[in-house]
């Protein structure tokens, strides 16, 4: 009987003291969870809130970056912008205002040196010198930069390009090794030659036959069209045209802008503007990868309006169809 | 371990668990209290990152689950090519998208109303909605030009309880009445639509065929409606306090922005979570679905605290 009282007794006390001990946990604003886990001992949990908590102080709430390039260093791209005095204002403050804040390294190549700043090529403005001013521009990265980077990315001042997504490109790639990339043609060459207003790489042994190419007078100022022309001696100096498409093979580098090649179309002979496509043609959401590099023919509020739909709107929580690097990837319509 | 203060421990036990079990009850909408608060306030923001990290993983992992839309698509014959649009493009992330047309069409399928006066027709969607819903507490009417991501809908009214009257979206206000601007979206919670259902029954309050002297928009009409049953519009709007609900095209924003924040046109524009956009064309429709689903740059991953999954049988998202 008195065993009984005094259980009773203890079992009130208890209740009270365990009713209490949790209510001034829970006050303290721990989570319920947490106070689940405390209770039982299970420590490693709350660590892993605290991990959480870390991420936020990150640049970007929430976000966390990690590097393309495998191991040792960051892949450092130069990038070069064709431009001239008239379109500092129009064109080029907003590419510097944008996407070229990405890149390892920037130059804004034009016919005068100035304080924007531009390198002064000592070449003509005008459609006709566009491809002295892509050979000087070359020299001039060849003499001056050409420690500084890896890889050697030439853009128009209407092309956008996303930096982070070229360098993941480009990680599968060598460059010690004569290639070059971009949006890939097909006319005039075997191996074709690449857009020059979608953008295109040089890898850094590219960027040395370049030069040498010229030096030696294998290759020459033998017309105005700097795309082609940059394809001939490429070809001629033996350096190898890749395939950027990713792994669905959807292309990374784009000639036009984002409405051209999106929009679903019914089947339909192509258009004008495919005509040169060296690979097979997808018109439609199949276009572009996920992990695009680049779009031409880019004003500067859509350069604006590209950097905030790449960087900035998201839709929150999405766990994106596409993830090359899981091993299971969510199933595609 | 429970040797001689057994009754004890188990008292204490018992105790803990019964505080717990007490906490979780009161505690699982944990926006029911502030909420109240916040009618009067004419802004909803979405939960921040604080908010978020009191909630348990599990507790979120089920709103995640548990937030289920409804949307509301108003369009026409005549305007057939936004219709299409909004079918192959944003209303698939609804978990219901049903069109309401003001007449049928051979080529396209919706609930058709067969009503040409725009509050009528407005009325009878929102009825049919009411009356459809089944499990679903969260309502979103657009129009054909609307362009929404439903997913930032669903972060916003994350910790809001939709047993509480919600009129959410871009807030207007003409003389004293303060409504909720159509282009850009309206949400209404559960409880909203529940209450604006019954005072349609009310000719007085909410007669069907406006019997003003002039005609109200059916948006103010709507406000009109719902004020009368103490819900009132209120702006939605992200942590930092930005518009969520945009009543102009991405470009118009951003051209704006250029205007206004010349050194800093992206910041000073629109959110990172925006929910809607108007205005913009179908094939602009398509190129957003690119670029919120699936550009993005390489090695920027975000610790969401949601979960939301792409639709099936879906190749643009």
């Amino acid at each position: 009987m008195k065993k009984t009282l005094s259980n009773r007794l203890k079992f009130t006390t208890g209740l009270l003291i365990g009713f209490l001990w949790v209510r001034f946990m829970l006050d303290l604003k721990i989570s319920t969870e947490q106070v689940i886990y405390f209770s039982r001992g299970m420590e490693h949990n709350v660590k892993k809130g605290d991990e959480i908590q870390h991420h936020d102080h990150h640049h970007h709430s929430g976000e966390n970056r990690s590097s393309a390039a495998s191991s040792s260093q960051p892949t450092r791209i130069l990038c070069w912008i064709m431009t001239g005095p008239k379109y500092l204002e129009s064109r080029t403050k907003h590419i510097k205002g944008t996407w070229a804040k990405h890149c390892d390294k920037v130059l804004y190549m034009s016919s005068v040196k100035t304080d924007f700043p531009t390198v002064g090529l000592n070449v003509s403005e005008g459609r006709d010198n566009l491809y002295w001013k892509t050979i000087r521009a070359f020299q001039y990265i060849h003499q001056h930069h050409l420690d500084e980077a890896d890889w050697f990315i030439k853009a128009d001042d209407d092309t956008f390009v996303v930096i982070e997504n070229l360098r993941y490109t480009l990680s599968k790639f060598d460059t010690e090794k004569p290639l070059y990339l971009g949006r890939r043609f097909a006319p005039f060459f075997r191996q074709g030659y690449m857009s020059g207003g979608a953008g295109y790489v040089l890898s850094k042994e590219a960027l040395r036959r370049f030069v040498s190419g010229f030096s030696s007078g294998k290759c020459t100022h033998f017309s105005d069209i700097e795309d082609m022309a940059l394809g001939q001696c490429m070809e001629k100096m033996q350096v190898e045209a890749a395939d950027t498409r990713d792994v669905k093979n959807r292309q990374t580098f784009h000639a036009f802008p984002p409405e051209l090649h999106l929009v679903r179309q019914p089947p339909r002979p192509l258009p004008w503007y495919l005509l040169y496509e060296y690979y097979n043609v997808v018109e439609g959401p199949g276009c572009c990868s996920d992990f695009v590099v680049s779009f031409h023919y880019i004003s500067a509020d859509q350069l604006y309006v590209l950097d905030y739909l790449t960087y900035h709107l998201r839709p929150y929580g999405y766990k994106y169809r596409f993830n090359p690097d899981e091993k299971t990837e969510l199933a595609a319509a | 371990m429970l040797s001689e203060g057994g009754s004890f421990m188990k008292g204490v036990v018992m105790g803990g668990l019964f505080c717990l079990v007490l906490s979780l009850l009161g505690s699982f909408s944990p926006g029911t209290k502030s909420s109240t608060e916040d009618h009067h306030h004419h802004h909803v923001k979405a939960p921040s990152k604080d908010e978020l990290n009191h909630l348990s993983n599990s507790e979120v992992q089920a709103s995640s689950k548990q937030i289920q839309v409804y949307c509301v698509i108003m369009v026409q014959p005549k305007i057939l090519p936004f219709w299409a649009a909004a079918l192959d493009t944003w209303s698939k992330h609804c978990d219901e998208a049903v069109f309401y047309t003001s007449e049928s069409s051979k080529a396209l399928d919706a609930v058709d109303l067969n009503e040409k006066d725009e509050w009528a027709r407005l009325r009878k969607a929102l009825k049919h909605a009411y009356e459809n819903a089944g499990d679903l507490r969260w309502f979103f009417v657009a129009q054909a030009t609307t362009f929404a991501i439903i997913e930032n809908l669903k972060y916003l009214v994350l910790t809001k309880d939709p047993s509480e009257p919600f009129y959410l979206g871009n807030v207007m206000k003409s003389g004293e009445l303060e409504y909720v601007a159509y282009d850009s979206g309206i949400v209404l919670s559960y409880e909203a639509l529940k209450r604006l259902v019954h005072v349609f029954q009310d000719e007085e309050q909410c007669p069907e065929r406006g019997r003003a002297l002039w005609k109200l928009s059916e948006e103010k009409q709507l406000a009109v409606c719902l004020k009368y049953k103490g819900v009132f519009a209120e702006n939605g709007e992200d942590a930092h306090g930005k518009g969520l609900f945009n009543s102009k095209t991405v470009y118009n924003l951003i051209s704006d922005s250029m205007k206004e924040n010349p050194n800093n046109v992206v910041e000073g524009c629109c959110s990172d979570v925006a929910v809607t956009f108007s205005g913009m064309s179908p094939n602009q429709m398509q190129v957003m679905m690119f670029g919120v689903y699936r550009l993005r740059p390489y090695g920027h991953d975000f610790h969401d605290a949601l979960a939301f999954y792409p639709p099936e049988g879906s190749d643009n998202d």
